[in-house]
């Protein structure tokens, strides 16, 4: 087993490697940092913009490969490089990982174990009114932007601390106005994240649920649960250990390339509810003709999805005998 | 309700689709045929579908969208780009029906043009992403060896790169101006297919075993038309879920490119344009946010019920499609 987790996680490496040196390449010929001096009024001397360009290492009048392997350089010593006006990519990096893995940690959580409890759940009961209520709110969910979802939970919201008169639920930042009391910057933080927490939970109920229903259904009428119950299990005991278990590999799988998704996806929550977080930095770098902020936001990304990708390797493992026992 | 279905696209797409296998499958039992009561297979599906309430809903609901999108610009008193100096940020009333926006355009003509694009965009991308799903998977399971390999790893690494930031970094570097949005669909599509083709590839891999298979192999039919003729007839059925499934997905990236401004460029307008315009001011005038919403809810809901029910309609083991035949 050991082996070949480690078969996996080299060619993860390389995978990585090579896509994050893909976007390299992309993001320094398509993305032009030069503009930005070119539309300064009054016009700045082009000799100092280029010494500025080159001290960076943004310069586009240097081959793309030389840059390439100035920028590689620094990023085996662990610098990720810097914007044109002198900021550091890693500054920004290790501020906003922390506010990405605050904003979406215990909303895909409770996503994904709400969803799968509910998704098993409406699969032992299909077709009943429980089962196709289910269904029908999650795939209305499913079907709904998260840039929607968001924005109706902040009218809703916004009705809801109109009409009772507590600031319950907060919209923008991580921390705000605090009282005095005992745990208040604990409070202050959880207000704050209430209503993203709610959206990305709703989400991953949604999205999960709808996986593990069809799962279950596959595997509640495979031979091996009908040979345990012939064989006197009680029906919740076949159902958690022979069902449900199965049933768990491919939702493994799945979360493991959702990482990444729900990481970008978290971008809009995070432009909504004003945290200044990785998938905001992708986007600003973009629009600002930032390439090494670009690149390093990718490469976290794809970080992400490959970390999720060797967790879900681990669960397989953990969860399928075939693979454990080989 | 039977001749409203022809007029949808997707739809008319499987019947020929379908006929072939039907016909592949007639062949094989022998004389089938002669057994006159015996439903085709593309009447079956035709009625396994109808059995589905929510599908045939959508159905209806795209029709209307469709009508909407394409009659509703003509009809409408108001053009998408006429600017009503009388009514800024005005709620809904009886000269605009769903408001205006800050600058006085009339709410119900944008969401019009706006789905007009969001469902070209849609549509567009699907087609391309499952024909090159198809076809990549398809190709690599049948070759096996290096290009499935090859093709494999690059589907590896479409996954690991994260799409939507590429998107983003083409859009803002690429062409400005009026036919960007094809930019756009080309680049959707590019990044949509990935997911699809391992599963076309381990469905031809069961498929490519087969007799008729192996027998149009050693009857020396090139390998290209051995896939097209007789592989991917096959596995249509998926292609068509896939393809219908593909719609509602584009529709939804489309918004999201385009509330950070990276999708369709003015003047042009999407779905997911107006609801990023709309969505500043959603908590104070929530119109303008409310109406390209619910149309875009929607849209995607229907026809992801459209593929639900085809997918039961089409899936011999369905369980899900109900008893009988």
């Amino acid at each position: 087993m050991g082996k070949y987790l480690l078969r996996r996680l080299l060619n993860y490496a390389i995978l990585l490697f090579v896509a994050v040196t893909l976007t390299y390449f992309l993001a320094a010929t398509q993305l032009n940092p030069r503009g930005l001096f070119e539309v300064r009024n009054p016009p700045l001397d082009p000799a100092s913009i280029e010494a500025t360009l080159l001290q960076y290492n943004l310069s586009d009048r240097v081959p793309v490969h030389e840059r390439w392997w100035t920028w590689f350089t620094g990023v085996l010593q662990g610098d990720w490089g810097y914007t044109v006006d002198g900021g550091h990519v890693n500054d920004e990096i290790k501020r906003r990982m922390w506010v990405s893995l605050r904003l979406v940690t215990v909303g895909s959580i409770l996503g994904i174990v709400l969803g799968v409890a509910l998704g098993a759940w409406t699969a032992t009961r299909q077709y009943r009114a429980s089962d196709r209520a289910a269904t029908v709110g999650s795939l209305l969910i499913l079907a709904t932007p998260v840039l929607v979802i968001a924005t109706v939970l902040t009218i809703l919201a916004t009705k809801f601390n109109q009409a009772s008169g507590i600031r319950l639920f907060e919209f923008t930042g991580e921390t705000g106005e605090r009282g005095t009391y005992p745990l208040a910057a604990l409070v202050d933080r959880g207000q704050h994240l209430l209503l993203p927490t709610i959206a990305l939970t709703l989400i991953g109920i949604a999205s999960y649920s709808r996986i593990q229903r069809n799962l279950m259904l596959d595997t509640l009428g495979a031979d091996y649960v009908r040979t345990a119950r012939a064989k006197g299990l009680r029906k919740q005991k076949a159902v958690m250990k022979h069902a449900l278990r199965t049933a768990l590999i491919p939702t493994g799988t799945y979360f493991a390339f959702s990482v990444a998704t729900l990481f970008t996806g978290a971008t809009i929550t995070e432009q909504i509810f004003t945290f200044h977080g990785m998938g905001i930095y992708g986007v600003q770098s973009i629009q600002q003709q930032n390439v090494h902020g670009t690149v390093a936001v990718t490469a976290f990304a794809g970080v992400c999805t490959l970390t999720g990708a060797v967790l879900a390797d681990v669960m397989v493992a953990i969860l399928d005998p075939r693979v454990r026992l080989s | 309700m039977s001749d409203q279905l022809a007029n949808i696209p997707i739809e008319s797409g499987i019947g020929s689709d379908v006929d072939e296998l039907s016909s592949d499958d007639a062949e094989r039992p022998g004389g089938a045929k002669s057994t006159g009561k015996r439903l085709t297979r593309r009447r079956l599906i035709l009625r396994r579908f109808l059995r589905n309430k929510l599908a045939v809903a959508g159905v209806g609901v795209w029709i209307f969208l469709i009508l909407l999108a394409v009659v509703g610009p003509m009809v409408s008193p108001w053009a998408f780009n006429d600017v009503d100096r009388r009514a800024y940020l005005k709620p809904p009333s009886e000269q605009h029906w769903f408001g205006t926006t800050q600058s006085g355009r009339d709410v119900l003509a944008l969401t019009m043009q706006g789905l007009r694009k969001s469902l070209l965009i849609g549509l567009l991308v699907a087609l391309i992403s499952t024909t090159v799903a198809a076809l990549v998977g398809s190709f690599a399971a049948y070759f096996g060896g290096w290009t499935e390999r090859v093709s494999l790893w690059v589907v590896d690494l479409l996954l690991v790169i994260p799409s939507f930031f590429l998107i983003a970094i083409l859009v803002t570097a690429g062409p400005q101006g009026g036919s960007s949005w094809l930019l756009l669909v080309l680049l959707l599509a590019a990044f949509s297919w990935v997911l699809s083709a391992r599963v076309v590839r381990s469905l031809t891999l069961s498929v490519k075993e087969r007799e008729y298979v192996l027998a149009a192999r050693f009857m020396g039919l090139a390998a290209p038309k051995v896939i097209i003729r007789h592989i991917l007839p096959n596995i249509s059925s998926l292609l068509i879920i896939d393809a219908t499934l593909g719609i509602g997905g584009a529709v939804l990236a489309e918004t999201t490119l385009a509330f950070f401004g990276f999708g369709v460029q003015p003047p042009d307008t999407s779905l997911g344009t107006l609801i990023a315009e709309g969505q500043r001011l959603a908590t104070t005038f929530p119109w303008i946010f409310l109406a390209p919403a619910s149309v875009l809810v929607v849209m995607v809901l229907s026809v992801n019920a459209i593929g639900d029910g085809l997918r039961d309609a089409l899936d011999p083991n369905s369980s899900s499609g109900g008893k009988a035949t």
